[in-house]
């Protein structure tokens, strides 16, 4: 479903992704993980377009997605994003989050993207807080109506950037329950996440990131159980003991 | 002072009206409201260009604020006056050529004000609108500009102000506003000087005030309305 060929990018002379060569297959779950500011970000941010490549090709469902002739705008409203930050538009209600976006895309009427937001609230189990404004939910109801506003696209694919890292340790769960359906269902997901119970129990592969290049890719088991690489070993070594001195 | 309003009272107020042209009170009044009504979505626009990704519009629109703001309204004024004509080959009138003069000036700054509040909600809103496949315009129009708005009114509001005292400068090129009357009216009487530049003083502040408490009380009642999370 998703092809990245020899994907290049720069931050001026800066290099933060470096020949990724990568297939995501539809249905698919992936995860994402290496230590900050390996690119992992960047990568994902490359599939709808939110950061621009400077070489190689990034294809979804075989058309060359960073093409000058591809419409972003219509490319992005097949694909969910999910941030870190949540981003909520603080000045809508949780349902009129949710149907912003298909009713300005002249995707369905309003009355139509009303149902549809109300039953993807309820599926995030927030079905109570449809009128409540972001201020008035916690970190995790934040992210989970931001998970519903990206469904409200309908979308084959959705993108998450570290859903869970700006989040109070309580909740994380409530998050990650709600991704781990989604992948249920056979959404093709892509997460950037450092969840590694999340990785080993919905994950079909980990891949695993450093200074822009995937150095490894496994099956979560093997991943976390025989790390080939020496940075995977280091990597898995520092988030295990994150006490240890040094 | 009671002969002074009773003599000239209407003169401050409309200036030769019926008789004669709208002027006075009346015409500053006039030339305020409609220089606010189309410097703001003027001003909107500038701002809007400021930030785009398109250079062929950015650029002219950037070297437009730069160059006005580097300049006294007084020389906008001359520049409308006398260049306008040139450039157009009608002569304007003097009412025209003062509120052009306004609606750029005040543009240009309210541009700054707008591009200072989009800049201050931090890119996170423009990128989430942008992922849901909404367009740069369409993310401005519904997710940006309706916080950003909210943010700019103590400031959309200094400029609102200036733009009352800076229609007093119309007397420069002869504009009936009220400024020119109350000039007027101190040449003929001659010998009051005091109650003649006090008077129109208070008025100026009398409507800059007003229009400053106008803008607390919209202020107030938007946050008793705004969503929780969005405060100016």
């Amino acid at each position: 479903m998703i092809r990245f060929e020899r994907v290049n990018k720069w931050y001026g002379s800066y290099q933060a992704l470096v020949d990724i060569d990568e297939t995501v297959a539809t249905g698919e779950v992936v995860v994402v993980c290496g230590p900050s500011g390996s690119g992992k970000s960047t990568l994902v941010r490359t599939v709808n377009r939110l950061e621009p490549i400077q070489g190689g090709r990034i294809e979804i469902d075989g058309r060359d997605i960073h093409a000058r002739g591809t419409d972003v705008n219509a490319l992005r409203a097949r694909i969910g994003f999910v941030f870190q930050q949540f981003n909520l538009f603080p000045h809508l209600t949780a349902l009129q989050n949710c149907t912003l976006a298909p009713v300005q895309l002249g995707r369905m009427g309003a009355k139509e993207a009303d149902e549809l937001g109300r039953a993807l609230l309820d599926r995030v189990g927030l079905a109570h807080k449809a009128g409540a404004y972001p201020a008035q939910l916690s970190g995790g109801q934040q992210q989970r109506v931001a998970i519903a506003r990206a469904l409200a696209q309908q979308p084959p694919l959705m993108l998450f950037d570290e859903p869970t890292s700006a989040l109070d340790p309580e909740m994380v769960g409530e998050v990650l329950a709600v991704m781990r359906n989604l992948a249920k269902d056979g959404m093709t997901m892509i997460c950037v996440s450092h969840e590694m119970g999340f990785a080993r129990e919905v994950a079909d592969r980990v891949l695993f990131m450093d200074a822009g290049r995937i150095l490894e890719r496994a099956p979560p088991a093997e991943f976390f159980l025989r790390p080939q690489h020496p940075r995977a070993q280091q990597f898995l070594a520092d988030i295990r003991t994150p006490f240890a001195a040094g | 002072m009671r002969d002074l309003i009773d003599t000239y009272g209407v003169y401050f107020l409309v200036g030769q009206y019926p008789r004669g042209p709208l002027g006075g009170l009346a015409l500053t009044l006039l030339l305020a409201a409609s220089a606010l009504l189309l410097a703001l979505p003027l001003g909107l626009a500038l701002g809007v260009a400021r930030l785009s990704g398109w250079r062929a519009l950015r650029w002219p629109v950037t070297a437009l604020v730069f160059v006005v703001r580097g300049t006294p309204l007084l020389m906008v004024i001359f520049w409308a006056y006398f260049f306008l004509p040139t450039l157009t080959g009608y002569k304007t009138s003097q009412f025209g050529t003062m509120l052009i003069a306004l609606v750029v000036f005040d543009g240009v700054y309210l541009a700054e004000i707008v591009r200072a509040g989009i800049l201050g909600l931090g890119k996170g809103q423009m990128e989430a609108a942008r992922a849901l496949g909404l367009s740069h315009l369409q993310a401005l129009r519904r997710v940006v500009l309706p916080q950003a708005l909210r943010h700019m009114l103590p400031s959309l509001v200094n400029q609102f102000v200036s733009t009352i005292k800076e229609t007093s400068l119309g007397y420069i090129i002869g504009l009936s506003e009220v400024s020119f009357i109350a000039t007027q009216i101190n040449t003929e009487v001659f010998t009051k000087p005091v109650q003649v530049y006090l008077s129109l003083g208070f008025t100026y502040f009398a409507l800059c005030f007003g229009l400053s408490r106008f803008a607390y009380w919209v202020e107030a009642r938007g946050l008793r309305h705004a969503p929780p999370g969005v405060r100016a």
